[in-house]
């Protein structure tokens, strides 16, 4: 006996997924061109499947930026902020993503996962209650397993069953803090925020937001849900990440209470990890200015989102409920997921294979990740292929087999 | 008074079980037979998520909320009858 013989039912489903073509979870670019385009197996391939909503990652600002901070201060921190001190840039990152949100403080992470598992696990101590919705990201669920509250989940997107649960939970001692997130992953739907501020509001929880896709995203300034549904002022903490829209990585909280600092030498993923390198941090900071100064790349975002939405909607096919920059098109078994996301990665088109148990309600996906560096040739080649190979595996209504479009460039 | 009180934990026990059996059966394909040692993993084939539905659907019946940690502890379908139990008695 192994220590790893209690994967083998593991194993076996890799093995069966990966038989069928391409390994959907080590796919490797032989070159990255630019945020929409890359070269799998030697073929072009159009990138739909990379969370960087405003397609800043290659942003001339931004590399510059990166490029004057690796030159000036070395590739990297090589240690923690709270064992080897912080560089300005940190500092800075932190005034501007609090000035961004209109709050006094902010604590930033080396990823958004860390965010979460370390303000989770800090902010709510043992006496403490977590209520989370069903349908959290694994970093939520990982932030909730590394404290000590007691953690109850409520029914994805249901205002109604939070408000059980908080009921049911009124004669017990302890805070209370409510987790959702801006827009879910998955599906591309959005919490509905106003009603969950309510309940927070009436039974004097405290309540955080995910914004890690929603930021850049949503709202007139790109804030997020908390923005868009116009009640930032019941939203206690907001976590999000650089690893989407502002095209780096790291992770960051937000929040206005008072005595937040004290988190910097109680939370562990804060404390005992390495800060990102100053160039990460350079490149995020001009990240946020090009994400506040031209709102256009937002609105880009929105266009190309609707089209995709539309598109695979009208096609036929079976889209999430919201149009968000996350299309999710849901197939009717794993088998055909995966051997469909083959067809298209052969056809020069990325996106994720997403299955369960990842996914909500035990849904195959095929997810999208829209960007508003797509071209809208780039996003009619999606729907092209997704109209050719949806009839021919007899998805969708319509003619036999067309002919595979040909690779669009932007 | 101890007599009663039994008497009282009993039938809430039997309702506990009821419910736990009714959702269970509702959840599988085809009748398996279910006793207090059935393994709800790996007798009955239901996924982690799986699980976590049919937990829900007992809070709602039972208007009660059962945390994490305490369905992760549970293997049997004894086991959640007894952490149900303990859960609806503290209210
Ligand atoms: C909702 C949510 N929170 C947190 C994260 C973690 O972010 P990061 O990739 O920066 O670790 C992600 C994405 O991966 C996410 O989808």
């Amino acid at each position: 006996m192994s220590i790893l013989a209690k994967f083998a039912p593991l194993r076996d489903a890799y093995e069966k997924l990966k038989s069928v073509g391409y390994d959907p979870f080590s796919i490797k670019f032989d070159a990255i061109l630019s945020p929409t385009e890359g070269v799998v197996n030697g073929r072009r391939t159009i990138l739909l499947g990379t969370n960087n909503y405003l397609g800043l990652t290659y942003d001339p600002t931004c590399i510059r930026k990166s490029v004057e901070a690796v030159e000036a201060q070395g590739t990297g921190t090589t240690g923690s902020r709270i064992a080897n001190g912080s560089y300005d840039g940190h500092k800075r990152l932190e005034s501007e993503l609090a000035r961004y949100f209109g709050r006094r403080h902010c604590m930033v992470f080396s990823t958004g996962y860390q965010a979460n598992l370390g303000i989770l696990s800090t902010l709510a101590g043992r006496e403490d209650h977590l209520i989370i919705d069903a349908d959290s990201h694994a970093s939520i669920y990982d932030g909730c397993r590394l404290g000590h509250a007691e953690v109850v989940r409520f029914r994805h997107n249901d205002p109604d069953d939070l408000y059980k649960r908080m009921r049911r939970l009124a004669d017990k001692p302890g805070e209370k803090l409510i987790v959702v997130e801006g827009i879910y992953s998955m599906l591309g739907d959005s919490a509905p925020l106003a009603e969950i501020a309510a309940v927070k509001r009436e039974t004097g929880a405290y309540l955080l937001v995910d914004e890690a896709h929603s930021l850049g995203v949503l709202g007139e300034n790109g804030r997020g849900l908390a923005e868009a549904a116009g009640v930032e002022a019941d939203v206690d903490f907001v976590v999000g990440t650089f690893s989407k829209s502002l095209g780096s990585v790291g992770g960051f909280c937000v929040a206005d209470i008072d005595g937040f600092d004290m988190l910097r030498v109680a939370c562990r993923p804060y404390m005992f990890t390495a800060s990102l390198p100053p160039s990460v941090i350079a490149s995020t900071i001009q990240a946020l200015h090009q994400m506040e100064s031209r709102p256009g790349l937002r609105t880009r975002l929105r266009n190309n989102a609707k089209r995709l939405h539309g598109g695979l909607g009208a096609l036929g096919f079976q889209v999430g409920p919201e149009v968000s920059p996350i299309v999710s098109v849901a197939l009717p078994d794993r088998e055909t997921a995966i051997m469909f996301w083959n067809r298209l990665l052969n056809a020069g088109l990325y996106l994720n294979l997403a299955l369960p148990p990842a996914t909500p309600n035990n849904h195959s996906l095929l997810r999208s990740s829209v960007s508003a560096a797509h071209s809208t040739a780039q996003i009619d080649f999606a729907l092209d292929l997704f109209a050719a190979i949806g009839r021919e595996f007899g998805l969708i209504p319509g003619a036999g087999a067309d002919a595979l479009p040909q690779a669009a460039t932007a | 008074m101890g007599g009663l009180s039994a008497v009282k934990m009993e039938s809430v026990s039997d309702q506990i079980r009821a419910i736990v059996l009714k959702q269970l059966s509702a959840l599988l394909p085809e009748p398996v037979p279910i006793s207090d040692q059935t393994n709800i993993v790996r007798d009955l084939g239901l996924d982690s998520l799986a699980v976590m539905d049919f937990v829900m659907a007992i809070e709602d019946d039972l208007d009660i909320s059962v945390p994490l940690d305490r369905i992760a502890e549970v293997e049997t379908v004894g086991d959640l009858i007894r952490t149900l139990d303990e859960l609806k008695a503290q209210g």
